[in-house]
Order: C-alpha cells, then structure tokens, then sequence
C-alpha cells in the first residue's frame, strides 16, 4: 500500500483523477472497513438492534418461547397493564424520590467537599480526597453487603452509633420498616456515588481562570460573595452536567436494592430497576418486560432530549 | 491572620467527620472479618483482641467455588478491557482522522448508545443473547459489556486523539508510513495516557458488573465474583464474619487497584480535565 494524506483529499475527484488514486482510495476504504466493522457490529448486535427490536415484543404476550404471532399479538396490552399496575406507580414514584434527594443532598454535598479538596492550599487535601472516593470504587454488591450489616437491626453501626449519641434511641429495624427503608437506602446510594460527581466538581474548579476570582476579592467582596456570585456561575456547564448524570443515574438504580431489600418490605423500595427484573424477567414475561424497557427508554430518551435542549443550550447561549 | 486559622480548623473538622462517617462501615466490616461471628455479634465493634482469626478467610480461600468465581472474573475482565480498548481506539482513530461521508452519522449512532445504560436495556440484551444461544457462556457476558462500553471510550479517545497535532500526522506520511502504520506506532504510543484510562475504567466495570452475568448465566460454576459472593451467603447466611473476610478479600485488591491507578481514573472519568 502506499502512503497517502487523507485528509487534503479532495470530496469530488474527477474520473481520471479517481484512476490514479484507486490505490490510495482503496487503502482509504480498507482501513476504515478495518477499524469501523468489527466495534460497529457488536455495538448493532448487542445494543442497537436488541433495544430497537424490544418495540416489536412489547406488543405481544410472550413468555419467550416460540414465534411471535397473531395469536399472541397484544397490542397495547402490555402497556394498559403496566399503566394499571399499583406496584409500577410506587417504583416510580420511588424513583423520583431517589432523584429528587439525589439532587437536594447529594449533589450539594459533592459540592462542598469539592470546594474543600479540589483546590487551595489545605495541608492533607489530597489524602482527603483519595479517601473521600475510595466508596466509589467498590462494587454495588460489597456496597451493599457491607450496608446490610451497618442497617442490622439489632446491633449495626447505625443503631449502636445513635444510640451513644442520642439518649433513649430505640433500635429501628433500618431495612424491614417501610417508612425508612427509601432513606435508609437513599443513604446508601450516596455514600457510594457523591465521590463521582466531587470528582466532576473538581475538575470543573479547576478550569475556572482565578484571576477572575481574585479580581472580586481585591474590589472588596467577602469569600461568600466570591463563591455565590463568580465561583458557582462559572461551574454552570458542570452542575448542569452533573443534574444530567445524576438524574440519568436515578432511573439506573438495581444493584443496591436488589441486594439489600429485593424491593421489600411490600414493595416499599421498588424502584424502576428491581420492577423490570422482577415482573419481566424472573417471572419471563418478555413481552411484558419489553413493555416496561420501552417506558423506560422513552422517559430517558425524552428527558435527555429536552436536557439538552433547553438546559444545556441555554448554558451555550450564555457562553456567546 | 487569626480569622483564616479558624477557617482552617473549621474544614479539618468537616473533612474528619465525614471521612470517619465515610470509613467506620467500611473499617468495622474489616475488623468483624478478624474475630469469630460469636464475637462479632456479641460487640460488634471490638478490636480483634485475641488475635486474627484467620479460620474466616481460610474458609473463603479452601472454598472451591471463590476460585471459580475469580476465574470467571478474571476472564470476563480480561475480554471487557482488551476488547473495548482495541476497538475504540480503532474506531476514535478513524472518527478523529480520517474523513468520508457518513462519518459524523456513524459517531452519532454510536453515541445514542450512551443515552441507553446496561440496567434499563437487560431485557433486551437478555433476549439477544438467548436467541444468539450465548446463554450460559462467557461471551454473553462478555460482548454486551463491550458493546455498552464502545460509546463512552470511543468519546474520551477521540477527543485524545483529536488533539494530537496534525503536523506529526502529514510528516510520517511523508516519510511513507500507511495510514495503519501511523496508527499503531504513532497515534497509539502517544495517546497511551489516555488507553490506560478508557483500559483501567473497563477493568473496573467488568470486575464490578452484577447484572448482567446474573441475568446470562444459570451455572453457578462460571458466575464471578459478585455473583459468587452472593451465593456464599446464601449458603453461609449465619456466618457473618465469614461474610466479612469476603468482602475484605475482594475490597482490599480494589483498593491497592484504586491507589496504583487513581490518576488514570480521574483522567477517564472527567475527560483528562483534573490535574494535580
């Protein structure tokens, strides 16, 4: 092959043109088939095609054995059910309250800590914030397991830690009661991830010019007024982001509530996750759970889009 | 001068306490995985006085089924990383060098991938992977984690890849070398920094993952270590210290992993934004 320079190629070479590059254009086209084919078919074969064909089975009742046919075509069936089903509205409704307080306490939180440790000249900062994200490296399941036993209701650490600091508490069953067992998990779920969006918070500090800070602070404004007025507006397209991931995450949910509660007691901590694996999958109602993965696509899909939209774009309006 | 000291004193103090709230589950799980279970349930927070109580992770360790659950993991990690690493740079190779029509719709597809995480499309994958009769086999595991994996690496490398000056690129083909040749002893080498990122998030994904080998495979012989630890304590629900050295002995590589490799996970992680 000989050597080429792609990219002065002109689009539209003249026919004789063509002639003589044939072997250029040929090597051109080798390596992009080369590099392009084998990522692209198993990203078609195991993520676009399985997720546009869920469309498809979400209109029949199928218990994932045999054809699709008239015979079990449903139509909206599944969906009706799924509008109908009680315990899908309490995952729901679960999943925005994970969302909501994920973005009320965990994101300020993430925050905070991202002002004390991703810049200054604190003694020791790096050695806080390697330990601050040490949570975020272990896996969901050692998460939770480790969780399970703080929550135990006789003697876990969350129940042996208030009752040394408030006088009188009385041992709660963390896991087992149905008003806790959301928060309880909620907890949990911040203790794991707010390490990631620290970590997104410092990157994002650090691309702000200090001058500009320090311009505020030389025209006399207080270290409150420097954060709320110069600091926080100029990490918009960072808190922006991280509001995106975060909500993004809530719908993402499985692994901790699988472990620690199943979704129990009586559906109390069902979420979005734990509906589909257990209504579709153990019980392999495929067409049904198709149903359930195509409400989910559409809400994450629709959400992103409209994110992007009007909340990221409005961030590149400011920026010109 | 004496204000900014107690300024000072103020954020240690934040910082201690919610790294000590931080690390006390963590740390008594460790300290639990020392003692026998009698002792553990008795004071659960007590030093292991009398000793390491090594019997807990012997137990773990003489457990046939913990190195099967390690070998699949390795495995499962090892296919995940290499073939997500390779292909992406592949594919940020061609998205960032190399022009044709239909290139900007192609990078568009693969990006719609991010909006679509592995927890919200199981179901669909489950039903690929079956009708592929990949259930049961490491490879239904293996290439839907890649494929999931493809968007998000190919993003970060080809923003690496982009930013590699195009001078290098007209000068080694002025000295002859093929479009191939630039991309493996030029382009590679220098966006090292930035493989060993996507390379070190993948490994982390996969050794983590849950889901997805719960939902593909029904041999408890061939689950990782996620999976293998759940069936310990199904099978060993009472033995709580038992349950703890298995989490130590899982946490601790993690954490040593974590140490070793933090600059390349905040590089994957954030983009290569954070330094220092």
């Amino acid at each position: 092959m000989s050597a080429t320079r792609f990219r002065v190629l002109p689009r539209n070479t003249q026919p004789h043109a063509a002639s003589i590059n044939w072997n250029q254009r040929f090597d051109k086209l080798f390596t992009i088939a080369l590099f392009t084919i084998p990522g692209f078919s198993i990203f078609l074969t195991f993520l676009l095609i399985p997720i546009t064909l869920t469309a498809r089975y979400s209109l029949y009742e199928w218990k994932g054995f045999g054809d699709l046919t008239s015979e079990n075509y449903a139509g909206l069936g599944n969906y009706q059910r799924l509008y109908e089903h009680d315990v899908f509205h309490q995952a729901v409704e679960h999943t925005f309250i994970i969302m909501g307080l994920s973005l009320l306490i965990q994101l300020p939180l993430a925050l905070g800590l991202a002002l004390l440790v991703g810049r200054g000249e604190l003694p020791g900062r790096r050695f806080f914030r390697t330990l601050l994200f040490i949570p975020y490296v272990f896996s969901e399941v050692i998460t939770a397991l480790i969780w399970q036993y703080v929550y135990h209701p006789r003697n876990g650490l969350a129940n042996y830690t208030f009752e040394k600091i408030i006088p009188g508490f009385e041992s709660i069953p963390w896991l087992g009661e149905r008003e806790y067992v959301l928060y309880a998990i909620f907890a949990v779920l911040t203790w794991k991830f707010f390490g990631f969006h620290m970590l997104l918070y410092m990157a994002g500090l650090q691309s702000i010019p200090k001058d500009l800070e320090e311009a505020a602070r030389i025209d006399g404004a207080g270290e409150w007024n420097v954060l709320r007025f110069v600091t926080l507006p100029l990490m918009g397209s960072t808190i922006r982001l991280t509001v995106f991931l975060s909500i993004l995450g809530s719908f993402q949910q499985f692994v901790i509530v699988n472990v620690m509660t199943n979704g129990g007691p009586f559906y109390a901590s069902e979420v979005m996750g734990t509906y589909l694996y257990k209504f579709g999958i153990q019980r392999f109602n495929l067409g049904y759970g198709s149903a359930i993965a195509v409400v989910l696509f559409f809400t994450t899909l629709i959400f992103s889009i409209l994110y992007q939209r009007f909340v990221m774009r409005a961030e590149q309006e400011i920026a010109r | 001068m004496r204000k900014s000291a107690v300024i000072k004193l103020v954020k240690y103090v934040i910082l201690i306490t919610v790294c000590t709230v931080l690390m006390s589950p963590v740390v008594v799980a460790i300290l639990g995985s020392m003692r026998t279970t009698g002792d553990f349930t008795e004071r659960p927070f007590g030093l292991p006085t009398e000793g390491i109580y090594w019997q807990n992770y012997t137990n773990v360790l003489k457990n046939e089924m913990f190195w099967k659950s390690f070998q699949s993991s390795v495995l499962i990690t090892l296919g995940v990383t290499l073939l997500v690493t390779s292909l992406a740079s592949c594919l940020a190779f061609v998205f960032s060098r190399i022009s044709f029509l239909g290139r900007g719709l192609l990078f568009n597809i693969l990006s719609f991938g991010l909006l679509f995480p592995l927890v919200v499309a199981i179901l669909p994958i489950f039903i690929q992977v079956r009708s592929l009769g990949l259930i049961n086999s490491l490879w239904g595991v293996i290439l839907p984690l890649v494929a999931f994996g493809l968007p998000g690496s190919v993003i970060i490398l080809r923003g690496f890849f982009v930013a590699i000056p195009s001078e290098l690129e007209d000068a080694a083909y002025i000295d002859g070398c093929t479009t191939i040749g630039f991309f493996w002893h030029i382009l590679f080498p220098m966006a090292r920094p930035a493989i060993t990122a996507v390379a070190t998030i993948q490994v982390i994904a996969a050794w983590n993952e849950y889901f997805l080998p719960l939902v593909v495979l029904n041999d408890s012989n061939k689950w990782p270590l996620p999976l293998g630890i759940m069936q310990f304590r199904g099978q060993y629900g009472a033995d709580t210290a038992g349950i703890m050295a298995y989490v130590t002995i899982l946490i601790i590589p993690a954490v040593i992993f974590y140490l070793f490799m933090e600059r390349h996970i905040v590089t994957g992680l954030t983009g290569g934004e954070l330094k220092g």
